[in-house]
This record gives structure tokens, C-alpha cells and sequence, in this order.
């Protein structure tokens, strides 16, 4: 922490203001789009192993994806959201830290929770919100959250999370313990007041946390121009006493190798870090917009040809790691295990009328038992109107 | 046995509450060194180290979102807004994200270790801004509880009660009492129940209920009207979320009449909760219409204050107004 306001000070006497023009952060980048390490760079150790789980999380989210936004288009889902042309942000930075580091999402990430483990039937059991989903059927589809695999639970409310990361980071830091969070969100929820309090408070309080900006241009239909001046989002951590880097966000080696070295800041100086992954929502908002209403197709096929799997995958076949051909046979057995989780979890039944109310509190109180009740005897004077949870009632 | 004021006896109850537990921590804004604008956490940092017990930046949002990681995290964070007029801008973390932290996740996480401390209401001439009483806002919102005590004694039991308790609970201090006068606390560690009601006097022709500061002027309206030969059952409601219905209906249909007190402005108040769940069940018992005697639906005032406040000589004529019905 420190008091600028010392008499220790540089002074001038011509009044020379900062111009935001100049003073610009580079971007960070390993990868060039054919595969190849730019000169000068090196790749971060990583072993076969971990490289080709990358790659297995990447070939999954993009089946995962495609085919959800073609189940909410047959109108078997009520909603979705891909995050197709950003995998390298979330699932690299995911991999390059350890399995107990708390992950905080926005609602765009689930490869990291893939990445960590997630099994197709958890996911779908979310989508389809049936009894078997582990937020009992609640939320909207992809607000997954998992105690098990460190995954916190999504709300949709943008920026929230930010400020609970530096929370939750400094209960770690108090317990002593070698973890770090990680807090996803996009550069339009920097835009929120709870963006500013968190980073501001994890400066003060030197906590282990990582603010990793998906800056992938668009808040729903807001290109970023229209969203922030000055920097970008990396162009303010500084200001908050915040290690900070921008990265190439379609580069799966600088992005994890960005997030390694933030994790050891993180967990060994309690030293707070701030990644702007500079990448492109290739795909649409969500499955409720329409993106030919706010950009052009050649500026989307300019970010086609950078995309991160592409790119990456390159790089695994160079180092013989990996072939087109089990490229290939791997996208089709992903493909059909979603379709066939898909099945399974479209024949589980929604939860029951009891876990409408349970969990608004840790034991239900009068007034809910007694509602519970009243609902339970309008669903049975009323079965036709409610014909499956008036067949499930429990007595 | 001590004798301590209000603030005193809150100072004592995080002490209690620190010593027990060291997931308990307490900050917000002047809170650590200088141990509050009030002095609530006075010597808290000094006693428990400044990891335990700390200044936060001037963030409401923050510090209430920063509240709510550390819960998920399993600590028991009491986080300090300090006056209940400036809690809005953590109104959306509270709402979206304390309130529905264990619904929404099924169970996988909750933030039951959180407690939001606030000083509330007025008659410290404080105006708009340094005396309002937000109580309502969060009784609509399920997943909070909500707590007000009404003495020093009941406000360490209640605090240390809701620091533990396996849900989030906001917790208003009436500040107007915070050094107004002292009572016997206990020094050993105890709770007192939440969700339950108190009867403090025993009555047969009508009830008032109250809560926090406000119970003292339903007690002076109680003893003028008792010279009247008017006996009025006083009950303290403690807990407003969930609040305890069984007893104020016992009380109603014993005496038949209710009157009900609060400082906030009486439209949408926790009055008409309690209004209108009383007549769903008390409605063959009841005499007289049930009354509330509320602040005025306008901003805190400051030269008006007295004008302003629903003090016990606004009670009596209510009181009169229910038995001559």
C-alpha cells in the first residue's frame, strides 16, 4: 500500500498529462496461426499428457456447443450459450492451475469446468434442468456450479462474482491454504461498479486472486468501442495495485502460460493479477440474438481464421503429438456422446414440487411449510392442471 | 453481570463471537483501528490482529460482495455497513446474491456464515440520509433473515445467535439507543432465539407490537393508557424474517385488538405483513380494525422530526381510536 501523498515526490514544472494514446500494453503471444512459435518465443512446459486434454476439452465444448444451439433451435431447450472461438481463454487458463483453485464464471466458461471434469450427464442434466441437475432444476440452462470440482455455481447477474472472488480469495489467504481464485467476466461487466470495488479491494488486501477479462468484443450487441475508452480493460489494473498483462486470446500457450505465472503471483505473494484475453464471440450472445444485426460477416470470417482450436491443434500435430485423423475420430465420438447423454437427460423427470421450496433457507420455516402445503392441495384439487407433479406428489 | 449500553453490549458480542470462532470476521468501513464511527469493533483489531479485523475501502457494493466470497469460502464474516441509509448500493449483492447463494445452487453453496451489521432509524437528527429504517426492503426477499434488537441485552444475545445461525441475517442496530441508556448484560456467552417473538407485558384489551427503538414508545403509550385503565399486551416481534406469527395471533385473540409501530413509512412497511396476516387469522376475534402508527410517507425529515416520528402520544390516540371503535 502506498500514501502518494508523501513529500518524496518527482516534481515537473510543465504540465505534462498522461495521454492514454501513448501508453498502451502490449499483447503477449507464443502461437502464430499455422502452429508455429513466433521467433524468440517459447513454449511453456507442458506435458503430452496435459497438451492433449486441451485439446480433448476443446474437441468436447465445440460438440457440446453445436449441438445445443441446434437442440434450443428444435425448441428441446429453452436457451444456450456457446462460447465458440474463445475455448483457448477459459479451458488454458483453467489447465494451468491446480484442481482445488476456486473457479468463478461469468456464464460463458464452460470448458473450465469440462476441463476439470464436468461429466456430459452433469451437463446435460443441467440443460434439461430435471431432477438429477445438482441446482435442482433452478436456474436458467449453463448456470452449472459444482462444490466437487471448485466450480461455483453461475448467477446471472453480471459482475457479482468479482467482488466474491477477492473474498473468497481472502479466506484462503486467512486459512493459509496454496490456493488461488480464478474470476471470469467480460469486458462489458468491467463495466459495472462491482468490477471497480473488487479490484480496488484486492489491491488493498493483497489477496490470491485472478481477474481473467474475456475481451471478445461485444457486450451482447455493444462492440467494445462503445463500452470503455482509455486501454481497454488491462489499461486500468495498475491503477488498483494489480500485476497486469494482456494476452492473445486464441493463443492456447500464452494464455496458459500467462495464467501459470499469475497463479504463482497469486499463491506465493498474495499478489492480486489481471489478464485482459483479448479473443472474438464467434458465435452469437446468446441463443436469443442474432449477431447479422450488429456485425459484418467479413469481420467475423476475419476472426475465423484465427480461431484458437485451429491454431492450437496445428501446434499438437507439429510436436507428433497429435493427427488429423484422431482429430477427427475424436470429434465424432464426442458428437455422440452428447446426443446420446441428450436422450438420457431429456427422459429424467423435473424435480419435485418440495424443491420448490427447500433451500430458500438451511431448514424450512412456517411460512414456507405451511405454503408448501397450500400448494400441494391446489395441485391436487387441481391435477389436470399440473398432471406430472400432481402424479408425484408425495404424501 | 455488566451494566453496558447498547453499543457496549454489540462490542461484546463480536468479542464473544471472535473468541469462540476464528472464522469470525469483522471490517468495513473505519471499522478496524478506529474501531467504527460508532465504536462497535473498538478494540477488536488490537485484541484479534488486523487480518481479523480491518478497514475496507469505501465500498458498500464491496463490501458486501467481498462478505459474501468469504462465507462461500466457510467464514463467518460480520461486515459493517455504517448507517442503514447507505447499505442500496449492496442492495443487488444482497437480493441477487446473499439471499439466493444456497437456492440456486441446490445446496452446493450457501453464504449462511454472513451477517450485515447496520445502525438504523432516527431521532439523532440525523435527516434523509442518517436515519432510515430499511427493514422492509429486505423482508421481501426470501433467504434473508432479518433481526432487530431492542436493548443491550437483547442485542448480544441476538447478535451472537445470528453470527451462528446457518443462514444470512441482517442485523439493525437502533442507534438512537446506542448510548441512550445501559441495562445487565451477561458476560458469559449466550443466544436468544430467532424467530420468536417476546411478550414483554402481559395484557387483556389490546395488543401493540414493535420492534428495535420503537418499543420503548409503545411501553410509555402502554403506561398512559394503563392509567386510563386501558391494559395493553406489549410484544417485542425480535425477528422480522421469518417473524413468529403464533405468538402475535395468541396475543390477538386473547385481547382482540392490534396496534402496530413502526418507524419506517407505513405504506408497504412490515405493517401491513403483519396487518394482513393477522386478519387472515384472527379475523372472528377482531373488534376494531388493526391499526399502524407509522412515520409519515414522505422522506426523513430534520426540523420536523418530532412531527415525523410515531411516538407514543400517536399510539395513545390510537389506542383510544381501537377501544372506542
Amino acid at each position: 500500500m502506498s500514501d502518494l501523498r508523501s513529500f518524496d515526490v518527482e516534481l515537473i514544472h510543465q504540465p505534462a498529462y498522461l495521454d492514454p494514446q501513448t501508453s498502451v500494453l502490449p499483447t503477449f503471444a507464443l502461437l502464430q496461426q499455422d502452429g508455429k512459435l513466433y521467433p524468440g518465443a517459447e513454449a511453456p512446459k507442458l506435458s503430452k499428457e496435459q497438451a492433449l486434454k486441451i485439446q480433448d476439452t476443446f474437441l468436447f465444448i465445440r460438440a457440446l456447443d453445436e449441438r445445443m444451439l441446434a437442440s434450443q433451435r428444435q425448441g428441446r431447450i429453452s436457451f444456450y450459450m456457446t462460447e465458440t472461438g474463445e475455448e483457448a481463454s477459459d479451458i488454458c487458463s483453467t489447465a494451468a492451475l491446480d484442481s482445488e483453485d476456486l473457479i468463478m464464471a461469468q456464464y460463458r466458461e464452460q470448458g473450465a469446468l469440462a476441463f476439470r471434469g464436468f461429466t456430459v450427464d452433469q451437463f446435460m442434466n443441467q440443460i434439461f434442468s430435471n431432477e438429477k441437475d445438482l441446482g435442482k432444476g433452478r436456474q436458467m440452462p449453463i448456470h452449472y456450479g459444482s462444490q466437487e470440482l471448485h466450480y461455483l455455481t453461475i448467477s446471472s447477474p453480471l459482475a457479482t462474482q468479482l467482488p466474491q472472488a477477492t473474498g473468497y480469495a481472502y479466506g484462503l489467504k486467512q486459512q493459509g491454504k496454496k490456493n488461488c481464485v480464478i474470476c471470469y467476466f467480460g469486458e462489458g461487466a468491467a463495466s459495472e461498479g462491482d468490477f471497480h470495488a473488487a479490484l480496488n479491494m484486492a489491491g488493498v488486501l493483497k489477496v490470491p486472486v485472478i481477474f481473467f477479462c474475456r475481451n471478445n468484443g461485444y457486450a451482447i450487441s455493444t462492440p467494445v468501442h462503445e463500452q470503455l475508452a482509455g486501454d481497454g480493460v488491462a489499461g486500468r489494473g495498475p491503477g488498483y495495485g494489480l500485476k497486469t498483462l494482456r494476452v492473445d486470446g486464441n493463443d492456447a500457450l500464452a494464455v496458459y502460460e500467462a495464467t501459470r505465472l499469475a497463479r504463482q503471483m497469486a499463491v506465493e505473494d498474495n499478489q492480486p493479477v489481471l489478464i485482459e484475453s483479448m479473443t472474438y464471440r464467434l458465435g452469437a450472445h446468446s441463443s436469443s440474438d442474432d449477431p447479422s444485426g450488429y456485425r459484418s460477416r467479413k469481420e467475423e470470417d476475419k476472426w475465423r481464421n484465427k480461431d484458437p482450436v485451429a491454431r492450437y491443434r496445428s501446434w499438437l500435430i507439429a510436436q507428433g503429438w497429435w493427427t488429423e485423423k484422431e482429430d477427427e475420430a475424436r470429434q465424432a465420438e464426442h458428437r455422440k456422446a452428447v446426443v446420446e447423454a441428450m436422450k438420457r437427460a431429456e427422459k429424467v423427470p423435473k424435480p419435485l414440487l418440495e424443491d420448490l421450496f427447500t433451500d430458500v433457507y438451511a431448514e424450512m420455516p412456517w411460512h414456507l411449510q405451511e405454503q408448501l402445503e397450500e400448494a400441494k392441495a391446489h395441485i391436487q384439487k387441481h391435477a389436470d392442471v399440473y398432471p406430472v407433479t400432481a402424479g408425484r406428489l408425495q404424501s | 453481570m455488566s451494566n453496558k449500553n447498547l453499543l457496549q453490549a454489540i462490542n461484546a458480542a463480536l468479542d464473544t463471537a471472535m473468541q469462540a470462532d476464528e472464522r469470525v470476521l469483522c471490517f468495513g468501513e473505519d471499522v478496524g483501528a478506529f474501531g467504527g464511527v460508532f465504536r462497535a469493533t473498538s478494540h477488536l483489531q488490537e485484541k484479534f490482529g488486523k487480518s481479523r479485523c480491518f478497514n475496507t475501502p469505501l465500498t458498500e457494493q464491496g463490501i458486501v460482495g467481498f462478505a459474501n466470497g468469504l462465507a462461500a469460502q466457510g467464514q463467518r464474516p460480520v461486515a459493517e455497513i455504517q448507517f442503514a441509509d447507505y447499505i442500496f448500493p449492496a442492495f443487488d449483492q444482497i437480493v441477487n446474491e446473499t439471499a439466493k447463494f444456497r437456492y440456486r445452487s441446490g445446496d452446493e453453496f450457501d453464504v449462511g456464515g454472513l451477517t450485515i451489521r447496520a445502525p438504523y432509524g432516527g431521532g439523532i437528527h440525523g435527516g434523509l440520509y442518517h436515519s432510515q429504517s430499511p427493514e422492509a426492503y429486505f423482508t421481501h426477499t426470501p433467504g434473508l433473515k432479518v433481526v432487530i434488537p431492542r436493548n443491550p441485552h437483547q442485542a448480544k444475545g441476538l447478535l451472537l445467535a445470528s453470527i451462528r445461525d446457518p443462514d444470512p441475517v441482517l442485523f439493525f442496530e437502533p442507534k438512537k439507543l446506542y448510548r441512550a441508556s445501559t441495562g445487565e448484560v451477561p458476560d458469559e456467552d449466550y443466544e436468544l432465539p430467532l424467530g420468536k417473538a417476546e411478550v414483554l407485558r402481559e395484557g387483556t384489551d389490546i395488543t401493540l407490537v414493535a420492534w428495535g427503538a420503537q418499543m420503548e414508545v409503545i411501553e410509555k403509550a402502554a403506561d398512559h393508557a394503563a392509567e386510563e385503565g386501558i391494559s395493553c399486551e406489549i410484544l417485542d416481534l425480535r425477528t422480522l424474517l421469518p417473524w413468529d406469527r403464533d405468538t402475535l395471533v395468541a396475543s390477538v385473540k386473547k385481547t382482540g385488538r392490534l396496534i402496530i409501530n413502526h418507524e419506517a413509512p407505513k405504506t408497504s412497511g412490515f405493517g401491513a405483513e403483519l396487518a394482513a396476516s393477522i386478519q387472515e387469522v384472527c379475523f372472528l376475534y377482531l373488534e376494531s380494525p388493526i391499526m399502524r402508527v407509522a412515520g409519515w410517507d414522505t422522506p426523513f425529515p430534520l426540523a420536523l422530526q418530532n412531527e415525523y416520528l410515531p411516538n407514543e402520544w400517536r399510539t395513545l390516540d390510537a389506542i383510544h381510536a381501537s377501544m372506542n371503535y
